[in-house]
């Protein structure tokens, strides 16, 4: 376990990517799973790793991310000594409150880096989902002296479209990285940082100090990078399952990917749980001539129709005759009869009315907006 | 302390002796219910629905998983500034400390602690029944009527009403008599074991009854009838509505049943009445491409793999692939392995289900089992493991011993 450690999730990224999904939300706040957000993997990642003291940064549409995450004592972050730390940003005489990147938000919350206590500080992002602990991590950056350690997990397939905020690692053969790419045009490593960065509190306050000193506001390209040479980075190598939600094609293969067991062990894992919100719904209820395949289902869902290869969230009504293939229907989605759907997401509250039939196509899942009625 | 004008006491020490082996390490209130919750959740979560904050929880019997599960509250709610919910155990005081006796002298002994909020009315409970009740109601028509005691009333079929407290009452539902058990019932509104009393009034009767040597110490057989022969003001509040008292194997299974009914007999989905609860942490179930579910509930932490008939299934309860389990309880952790068949049974937490093992196979020639307690359903016990190819008859109750009884008998629990 760590106890000299903090961490910080930035949730400000830039959300366009996800279209629909993120129209009134942001990324942290995704619907993933079944039953959770996707800021809920780090927050657990990070209490199970011993962490008591989170700050999360919000930027824009952070309403339903404050909702969500309440006082934090669902993850056990409710505390008197540290705990929860809703970071949003306020407008000061040299902060407008709007960060062209993540130098600017860590600047602007340089008061809370500065009266967390423990040694280390652990950066992490909000649109990447795996469940681990970062307990080996801080233990290699001791070991290996390292300035700064960046947990990275190999990918060996490309997919340009899904490109964002894709930091690729040249390591040498102890670990060290010797160069950093990007968003490049054509990746020049299959290593690929996972938006886990571990130094220690002091480095890090001095290198945003440094950095926004010299009008500079992106921690990769102008704090990473730029000191690729000056300082020891190394990275981590994380072998376990990631997924990245950067666009709605990778969003749904991500769900999608949860009907394999292995991936819902490693998810799902006994030993770290994933904490979320609490909503209090019922057990799952099968109708009589209920048909279900392959699925993943949360409390509160009625199903009387057919679902396969489905995830569907909390709440989510399919009326008889109702079809559902390869589809993630969020919160209190309503099928009613006779409709047949396939690859379709169905975003919070989306009734989609008698007898309609959609159909996307695997590499195009057709989006419904929250609330929209079809 | 600030005043409250209502405090709830909710009576959570009863052994349940009649649900056996369920209740062997934790009080009957904990016994786990429709996939997820435990008995407790229906009257505390009542409570809270009512606006009433202050709950006191007397326990006795086997307290630890019912304290654990309570905690400090919160899941209902009840982690307050003022009031909240409280554990109140049996203590040693000044002379020396007793058990709780009976039902009144449990509130007796916990008088203190009711007294810190000077509430004017207190509100008795039971930890045994399911049922939604807004007790804010109850409270009005007690304050209307001028009452001294309001008891909550059920019509039940006549026939079944020598199984109850039986109120008769005038047109105006003021009670004029009441008999416990009867023998022969002259009316069939039942008592619910839901009492308002005003609580000045209540103590006077406690301390009275305390001071009578040949008295049970029991609201129904003591403290109800002394107050009606003193002419005091008791009126009946009548509820309609679903209500069970689980107090039995076979009760507890079928409430779970009436879950299963379309609609359900009783609605958990109303948005104004949750049902609050402990939630674990666990992933949402997994239905398998080759399952088969149908007329079920299931609830997180769940896999199944192959087919499950109207049944109950708790949360992280596994159903292995070409198992089959209909018409049962699977409670949390319960492990069904592959091939074996579950028909009309409980199963207790975290008990395994040997692959091929039949659980409520008929009945094998020269094999008796004790089903005093089960009638036709079956029972295994939490933390049993079933071997595999093991064969339990109707109603048997498999714990360690009655199982090794089956192995002496030579019976096929081995194929």
């Amino acid at each position: 376990m760590i106890n000299n450690a903090f961490g910080i999730i930035y949730t400000g990224d830039n959300s366009l990517r996800l279209k629909d999904l993120t129209y009134s939300r942001s990324v942290a706040a995704v619907p993933f799973g079944g039953r959770y957000r996707c800021i809920d993997f780090m927050m657990s990642c990070m209490v199970n790793s011993g962490l008591t003291n989170i700050g999360v940064i919000t930027q824009k549409n952070y309403h339903s991310l404050m909702d969500h995450l309440g006082s934090g004592k669902e993850w056990d972050l409710h505390r008197k000594r540290d705990g929860l730390f809703m970071l949003p940003p306020f407008v000061t005489r040299d902060n407008v409150g709007l960060y062209r990147g993540t130098v600017e938000a860590l600047k602007s919350v340089s008061g809370y880096i500065r009266r967390s206590a423990q040694r280390y500080a652990i950066l992490a992002g909000s649109y990447t989902i795996f469940n681990t602990t970062f307990c080996d991590m801080l233990e290699q950056h001791v070991q290996t002296g390292a300035d700064i350690t960046i947990m990275y997990n190999e990918e060996q397939h490309f997919e340009p479209e899904d490109q964002y905020e894709d930091l690729r690692l040249m390591l040498d053969e102890r670990g060290r990285i010797t160069d950093m790419e990007y968003n490049p045009y054509r990746p020049g490593s299959p290593y690929k940082s996972c938006d886990v960065i571990l130094m220690e509190k002091t480095l890090l306050e001095y290198l945003v100090e440094e950095a926004s000193a010299h009008g500079q506001y992106q921690f990769s390209q102008d704090v990473l990078m730029r000191n690729v040479a000056k300082l020891k980075i190394y990275g981590y190598h994380y072998t376990g399952y990631v997924a990245r939600l950067n666009s709605p094609n990778s969003y749904f293969a991500a769900n999608m990917a949860l009907l394999d067991k292995d991936v819902r062990e490693e998810l799902f894992s006994r030993e770290h749980p994933v904490y979320t919100k609490v909503k209090d719904e019922v057990p799952a209820r099968y109708g009589p001539s209920s048909v279900a395949h392959n699925s993943i289902v949360a409390d509160g869902c009625i199903i009387d129709g057919e679902i396969e290869n489905c995830v569907l969230f909390r709440g989510v009504y399919v009326a008889q005759g109702a079809k559902l293939k390869n589809c993630i229907a969020m919160q209190g989605a309503q099928i009613q009869k006779n409709c047949d759907l396939s690859y379709v997401v169905l975003d919070k509250s989306v009734i989609v009315k008698r007898g309609r039939s959609l159909s996307g196509y695997k590499s195009f899942p057709v989006l419904l907006k929250k609330g929209s009625i079809v | 302390m600030r005043k409250k004008q209502i405090v709830a006491m909710l009576l959570a020490g009863g052994q349940g002796s009649r649900l056996g082996i369920l209740t062997s390490n934790m009080a009957k209130p904990a016994v786990p219910f429709g996939g997820k919750y435990r008995i407790i959740d229906f009257p505390l979560s009542n409570c809270v629905n009512s606006d009433i904050d202050t709950v006191g929880v007397l326990t006795q019997y086997e307290p630890l998983e019912l304290n654990a599960y309570i905690g400090n509250g919160q899941h209902w709610d009840l982690d307050r500034n003022n009031g909240g919910v409280y554990v109140l155990p049996p203590y040693v005081k000044g002379k020396g400390g007793q058990w709780y006796s009976g039902t009144s002298n449990a509130i007796f002994q916990n008088q203190m602690f009711v007294d810190q909020f000077s509430p004017k009315y207190v509100l008795i409970l039971s930890g045994d029944h399911i049922y939604k009740m807004d007790y804010g109601r109850m409270l009005r028509h007690h304050i209307k009527n001028n009452a001294g005691c309001t008891i909550a009333v059920l019509e039940v079929p006549l026939e079944e009403a020598h199984r109850f407290g039986i109120m008769n009452c005038n047109d105006e539902q003021r009670i004029i008599s009441f008999e416990e058990k009867p023998k022969e019932p002259k009316s069939s509104l039942a008592s619910m074991g839901v009492y308002i009393f005003n609580w000045p009034l209540l103590k006077k009767y406690m301390q009275a009854d305390e001071e009578d040597p040949a008295s049970e110490n029991d609201f129904g057989k003591n403290i109800i009838p002394s107050m009606l022969i003193n002419g005091e003001k008791l009126y009946a509040y009548p509820f309609s509505g679903y209500w069970k008292d689980v107090g039995t194997i076979r009760s507890l299974w079928s409430a779970n049943m009436d879950l299963l009914e379309d609609p359900p007999l009783l609605d958990l989905y109303d948005p104004t009445w949750h049902i609050y609860s402990r939630n674990p942490v666990l992933p949402p179930h997994y239905i398998a491409s080759g399952a088969k579910v149908e007329q079920s509930l299931v609830t997180e932490g769940c896999e199944v793999y192959g087919s499950v008939y109207h049944s109950v299934l708790f949360a992280g309860a596994v159903v292995e692939e070409g198992a089959q389990v209909s018409d049962s309880v699977i409670m949390p952790g319960a492990h069904i392995q592959k091939g074996a068949k579950v028909n009309k049974a409980i199963i207790d937490e975290r008990a395994i289900i040997g692959r091929n093992a039949v659980v409520g196979d008929d009945l094998n020639e020269g094999v008796k089992v004790d089903n005093s307690l089960t009638d036709d359903i079956t029972l295994v016990g939490s933390d049993m493991s079933i071997p595999e190819f093991a064969s339990l008859p109707k109603g048997m109750v498999a714990t360690r011993e009655t199982l090794g009884y089956l192995y002496m008998k030579g019976a096929d629990v081995r194929d």
